[in-house]
């Protein structure tokens, strides 16, 4: 297994290099002079020309490949065009924010997930399993953004109980554990939660039906365990496909939360992301891309480890 | 059992021939049956015909012109006198709207999933019936895309192009490769290893005729089915980029957009504003449901 841990470890180094050849291409094929968001059109050629120099936009693409990634490495992601500060200062601020939306909306997702889920494989074939397949299917179609809108006219607008944008009062951009940012919350991560939740409904279900098809469980009964002591080997036997599901729907929901953010206003990355795309401001738009791609990949690599860690066969393939 | 005259092998083959050619119908009849008795399925199967032949068809089937504003009637409620869905924030028919916002949807939300299926079927393809050195260089490749969630790679590969609908559908196609990619290739992988491949590579049937004849038949079915599976993200993910602005732009009818432009009314009419959104819901619905059954009638595991 350790021999496992370590080549899954070392393939993060292509994989995280292709990541930043990707994201340096994606940037340097939009259309348009990088510099266009600082320099007014009327500027003159001779300062336009300095500024280029200053950049490094002057250079060959590879050359300033290796230069960004030599910087990339030593933590500097350069400077925001259009806000004129550090990307890393922006992106420590909007990145907790992020993390908390995209984890209470993967918790809640997965409580209520793997409670239908495991009460829809238990029951198949009953009533309460086709409600909780429908609850499933809705999740994972509904648009969330429209989701979350839906959420805000019912109950900001209608009810006015909750409050429809921002993360706290008087657009607070840090978080604080008290009532009224608690209450900014609710709302985002309901509208996070429904993607995971109908997909780790559908998963639960199906892995825990194949699980109670096995032999063992027949074996266990003959054994004379009690149900709950066989609930107990059937909820250890469908831990590692959940795992790795819940752990992918976190990673989608920290880079995915860009819609739902949009519809709150919640000062995250992908706030950020937006403001970088319309404001055409590259080197926040690169920074903000790689920071959540590279936590995805760590995120991956975590949950395969931790799935080995609980199930040998997988590091045996 | 009465005792048959041995045949010949020319009448055998003939008689096997026969054996599956009536397997193959048979499947075919057994999955019409199926569909046939899904209720849920046709159900899905009529109302996606609704939804596509009223976008289609719009010209034929709305009542009003889809661009003409009134400032009077600016945020009508629903059914306000001659706009049975109220209207939108430049007082144009919301009913109307719907309609011809279909053609767009429905357009942005399936043409990537063609154009991935023809790409990223062929990589597939390609990368599991060579193996070795091939499938390392497509997969790893794939690997890379596989490192961004595919909500961050659509926005971030449209706001790198800019907003436009053939930049949607460039984004939404390259998230959508490397899954089916991935799918194709472990399909592919486990007919190549079948024995029947086998045998008609030791009878000399060159590596196309192989693919052509006897992968691919066996590979399209799942490939097809995990195909219509994304159809529903990708019709939500792009009214997702046409509701950040990166889509469609105005005045087109798209439902995407039409809840970006209609969201900052709804402290005027707020139900009107949510009415494109349900759209986007049944269209991605019926399309998610109906892959569910096609794929349990078609019995195909993924």
């Amino acid at each position: 297994m350790l021999d496992y841990i370590i080549r899954r470890v070392l393939y993060v180094i292509p994989i995280g290099l292709g990541v930043t050849v990707l994201v340096f291409a994606l940037v340097h094929m939009s259309p348009g002079d990088p510099l266009s968001a600082v320099v007014p059109p009327d500027a003159p050629e001779e300062m336009v020309q300095d500024l280029r120099k200053a950049y490094g936009f002057d250079k060959p693409l590879p050359i300033q490949y290796v230069s960004w990634l030599g910087r990339v490495v030593t933590g500097d992601l350069g400077v925001s065009v259009a806000r004129g500060r550090e990307v890393v200062e922006e992106l420590r601020i909007a990145v907790p924010n992020t993390f908390i939306l995209a984890a209470g909306g993967t918790l809640l997702g997965f409580t209520l997930g793997a409670i239908f889920g495991g009460i829809a494989g238990y029951f198949q074939g009953r009533w309460i399993d086709k409600l909780a397949t429908a609850i499933a299917i809705t999740g994972v179609s509904v648009p969330h953004y429209w989701l979350g809108l839906v959420l805000v006219i019912i109950f900001s607008v209608e009810m006015n109980i909750l409050p429809s944008i921002g993360m706290g009062p008087g657009g607070s951009t840090a978080w604080a554990w008290d009532a009224e940012h608690m209450r900014h919350l609710v709302l985002p991560v309901i509208t996070l939660s429904v993607i995971p939740m109908g997909l780790i409904t559908r998963t639960v279900r199906a892995t825990v039906a194949e699980i109670l098809n096995q032999e063992f469980v027949q074996a266990l009964h003959a054994k004379g365990l009690f149900q709950r002591q066989v609930l107990a080997h059937i909820v250890r036997n469908a831990a590692p496909t959940t795992l790795a599901v819940m752990g992918l729907q976190l990673g989608y929901l920290l880079g995915g939360s860009i819609l739902v953010e949009t519809v709150f206003q919640w000062p995250g990355t992908g706030s950020l992301l937006n403001s970088a795309i319309f404001e055409r401001d590259l080197p926040l738009l690169q920074g903000t891309i790689l920071v959540l791609a590279m936590f995805f990949v760590l995120l991956n690599l975590m949950v395969d480890i931790l799935q080995s860690a609980i199930d040998p066969r997988m590091s045996r393939r | 059992m009465m005792a048959t005259p041995a045949l010949d092998r020319k009448q055998q083959a003939a008689v096997d021939a026969a054996q599956v050619a009536v397997q193959s119908r048979g499947y075919w009849v057994t999955v019409a049956g199926r569909i046939r008795d899904d209720k849920v399925t046709i159900a899905c199967g009529v109302m996606l015909l609704l939804i596509i032949f009223s976008a289609v068809f719009a010209d034929l089937v709305a009542l009003a012109d889809p661009y003409k504003a009134s400032m009077l009637k600016r945020l009508a409620p629903i059914g306000a006198d001659g706009y049975p869905l109220g209207a939108d924030e430049m007082g144009r028919d919301m009913l109307t709207r719907l309609l011809y916002g279909g053609r767009l949807s429905l357009f942005m939300g399936i043409s990537p999933i063609v154009f991935a299926l023809a790409i990223g079927g062929t990589l597939g393809l390609v990368a599991g019936f060579l193996g070795g050195r091939v499938n390392m260089a497509i997969m790893r490749v794939m690997d890379i895309f596989y490192a961004f969630p595919s909500v961050l790679l659509a926005v971030a590969i449209s706001g790198a192009l800019g907003a436009g609908i053939g930049n949607a559908i460039v984004s939404l196609t390259l998230v959508f490769i490397p899954p089916i990619t991935r799918v194709t290739e472990s399909v592919t992988t486990q007919v190549r290893a079948l024995d029947y491949v086998e045998a008609a590579r030791a009878s000399g049937a060159g590596s196309f005729t192989i693919i052509r004849v006897h992968v691919l038949s066996n590979v399209l079915g799942p490939v097809f089915i995990y195909a219509t599976s994304l159809i529903s993200v990708s019709i939500i993910l792009a009214s997702g980029l046409s509701f950040l602005g990166l889509g469609t732009e105005p005045p087109e009818p798209e439902w995407g957009l039409m809840l970006n432009t209609l969201r900052q009314s709804i402290y005027v009419n707020p139900w009107v504003a949510a009415l494109p959104g349900v759209m986007i819901f049944l269209t991605s619905l019926t399309f998610n449901l109906l892959s569910d059954g096609l794929r349990s009638a078609m019995d195909v595991r993924l």
